[in-house]
């Protein structure tokens, strides 16, 4: 099933290579994306549990576990739900090319899961780098000055994070050699034989993944590119990136901190991803201020929920239920945000207020998408978010982390009023008289943000018992780690998302 | 002989620093990964299929194809030298003394593994590294940019070595392969860029930031 899930994606990619008809080419991605989600549900509900170390497991490379699952859930649901918004984007930007986005978003795919699924830290190095390659060239599908030179940035910067990344996968090796020991980068090897590896090697790979895979993520301060990126790139590329490329490096550094925890690092990477978390969304609250470009804007919410996944990963084991639905949650609002954004986007001359004001009168229904989704986005309840956020505040209150939760609960306020301000303006505000739309909202552009956020809404709501097991499993197996065997009762609760 | 050749790759960084002329920069940095990809052979591992392959992939990879696909590029970009970099070649190449000094002293307190490899393949590592960064972040040209990240991979290539024979083929082997897709994507964008901006200095690359 897991090989079936890896190869689909190719399979598409050649077939879009092949079909020379600009109009029928991007049917390849829905076609894709319902094999895949089917592929990706069977592989998760016939993939065998890893427990602890064992001799016929460790040898292996790819293995589905709780939390590659949910990662990968969440990029297959995502992916369907940008392949079915892009033919008819694509339709309307016909006189643009499709070949390059076509394939490269089913190869993006391809890598993605791979890395979702990798147990070897080699592998999910190598398929990172391979999806971060494929993003590249459909950056620039608008192939303007600003497209390329956000190209040329995303490659120069992720480059550099990436090739530390690799750096810092090394050092983890090398921490086993310098210890005497023979290095096996199979997670699984890793946590049972990490105790004995040299600290000092550990702790200088740690902070080289974080900074390696963070600028994949764009925590700030190495999330430079991200704004350029996201501002010039179409919206379903974006929402790609946003809601995929970053999920699957936050899906390394979890794995990452397994490791540090599985050898009693596990405070110091802690306080260091809480610190770091909580920057990135301060950093971004600050530039949501005053920010007057609809994509920009979202680019540092983005910056922000990423942000928020690292403090929830820092609160350890408890919070790690809510850090996953938060991964879901995000993946699909920030696709749902994007779209819509690129709905209005295309009825205005510029993507900035004052340019770009009174949506509601051209495009109401992707107006109003756009209005949910910010709610979304920032948290409101009844949206999954809320859940997910609000959990993270009270595991840090009831751990006695004050701090954390104040400024936590303080960059969420800055975000909320920051995003509001522009967002009114562009829903609400008087439209400019010089420019007459020519696009209006039709079923195939709005349809797809509006089931992204009716999916958000649902999570919020109701949690099915199979993703919830998923939860419980990765939370069981990340306790296990940091040897917590047992879940001390008064927390236990404090696991539990459902509302 | 391996602790030769590294000393010969850190001298490498020097030159790489030193000089304006991109067909210099790209035929060095080229010669350096040549090098660095022979290491495993003469280090005295037992030979086998599998460290022939990857050392001759990798010298092939870095000493022609990778090389080829830059001067390719660099042959449409009308300017061929550096122009202006904002940290000059002087003071780049004391920048890099004071970071192969620092990255000796470092590399004399991790704790590194009995009889394994060199001595200098952590200074090297981390001294190549320095000067991949410094050409990536200070020089004006995409072209030379883009070698300073073959510059930075060389480094950490060097490091890699002191268990090329741990790490599986497979993964050596995409490692090494995303390395010429990324140089190979970085290409096409280089030639989209000099169509568009008619020369290849990224200075021009100026109109997104927050206002």
């Amino acid at each position: 099933m897991l090989t079936a899930l890896l190869i689909a994606p190719v399979v598409a990619a050649a077939a879009a290579a092949v079909v020379r008809s600009e109009r029928w080419r991007p049917l390849v991605l829905p076609a894709l994306g319902v094999a895949h989600l089917a592929l990706t549900v069977g592989a998760i509900a016939t993939r065998t549990r890893i427990t602890g170390a064992n001799t016929l497991q460790s040898g292996l490379w790819l293995r589905l576990d709780a939390a590659g699952s949910v990662v990968l859930l969440s990029l297959s649901v995502l992916f369907l739900l940008v392949a079915c918004y892009a033919p008819a984007y694509l339709r309307i930007r016909s006189e643009r090319p499709n070949r390059v986005i076509v394939v490269c978003t089913c190869l993006f795919l391809c890598f993605a899961s791979l890395a979702t699924a990798s147990q070897h830290l080699g592998v999910m190095w190598a398929s990172i780098e391979a999806a971060t390659l494929s993003v590249t060239p459909m950056i620039y599908f608008n192939n303007n000055p600003r497209s390329l030179e956000a190209t040329w940035k995303y490659l120069m910067v992720g480059g550099t994070g990436i090739a530390l990344a690799l750096l810092g996968t090394f050092f983890l090796a090398y921490s086993a050699i310098a210890a005497g020991d023979q290095p096996s980068m199979t997670y699984v090897d890793l946590t049972a034989s990490v105790k004995s590896f040299s600290p000092a090697w550990l702790r200088t790979a740690f902070v080289l993944l974080f900074v390696g895979y963070g600028t994949k993520m764009g925590l700030a301060p190495m999330h430079t590119w991200k704004p350029d990126t996201y501002g010039e790139t179409p919206g379903m590329v974006a929402a790609l990136m946003a809601g995929g490329m970053t999920s699957v490096a936050f899906l390394a550094l979890m794995r990452v901190v397994g490791v540090m925890d599985a050898a009693g690092l596990g405070d110091f990477a802690r306080s260091l991803l809480v610190f770091m978390g909580l920057l990135s969304m301060v950093w971004a609250a600050a530039f949501m201020v005053r920010q007057t470009d609809l994509k920009r804007m979202l680019a540092y919410s983005s910056v922000e929920h990423m942000g928020i996944l690292i403090v929830g990963l820092g609160l350890g084991p408890v919070a790690l239920p809510l850090v996953l639905l938060h991964v879901i949650g995000n993946a699909i609002a920030k696709a749902s945000v994007f779209l819509s954004v690129g709905n209005i986007r295309r009825v205005f001359a510029t993507g900035s207020v004052p340019g770009l004001s009174g949506a509601i009168r051209r495009v109401p229904v992707s107006a109003i998408l756009l209005l949910l989704g910010f709610l979304a986005a920032t948290g409101s309840p009844p949206f999954s978010l809320f859940l997910s956020e609000f959990g993270m505040v009270r595991v840090a209150m009831v751990s006695g982390q004050w701090w954390t939760a104040g400024v936590f609960l303080l960059a969420l306020a800055l975000v909320f009023v920051g995003f509001s301000q522009t967002l009114l303006q562009a829903i609400f505000g008087e439209p400019p008289k010089d420019d007459a739309p020519v696009f209006r909202d039709t079923w195939r552009t709005t349809a797809v943000p509006a089931v992204g956020l009716a999916l958000v809404l649902v999570l919020g709501l109701w949690i099915p018992a199979p993703l919830q097991a998923l939860f419980t499993e990765a939370q069981a197996s990340a306790q296990q780690r940091s040897g917590l065997t047992a879940i001390p009762a008064a927390d236990a609760s404090q696991g539990q998302v459902a509302p | 002989m391996t602790d030769l050749l590294l000393a010969l790759v850190m001298l490498i960084n020097f030159r790489l620093l030193g000089s304006g002329r991109i067909r210099v920069i790209i035929h060095t940095a080229a010669f350096q990964g040549v090098l660095i990809s022979a290491v495993p052979l003469l280090s005295g591992h037992a030979l086998s299929v599998r460290l022939v392959l990857l050392t001759v992939g990798a010298g092939l990879a870095k000493g022609l194809l990778i090389p080829h696909l830059l001067l390719r590029a660099f042959a449409n970009d009308r300017v061929k030298r550096e122009v202006e970099p904002p940290i000059g070649y002087v003071t780049s190449l004391v920048l890099c003394a004071a970071a192969t000094g620092l990255a000796l002293l470092v590399g004399r307190n991790l704790p590194i593994a009995e009889g394994h490899a060199s001595v200098v393949a952590v200074p090297a590592s981390l001294a190549s590294l320095f000067t991949g960064l410094l050409l990536l972040m200070t020089r004006t040209r995409a072209i030379t940019q883009a070698t300073g990240y073959l510059v930075l991979e060389n480094g950490i290539t060097i490091f890699g070595l002191l268990m090329v024979v741990d790490v599986p083929f497979f993964v050596e082997s995409s490692v090494l392969l995303d390395l010429v897709a990324g140089v190979f994507v970085m290409v096409i964008v280089m030639g989209h860029l000099n169509r568009t901006f008619t020369s290849l200095d990224t200075r021009q690359l100026n109109r997104l930031k927050e206002e």
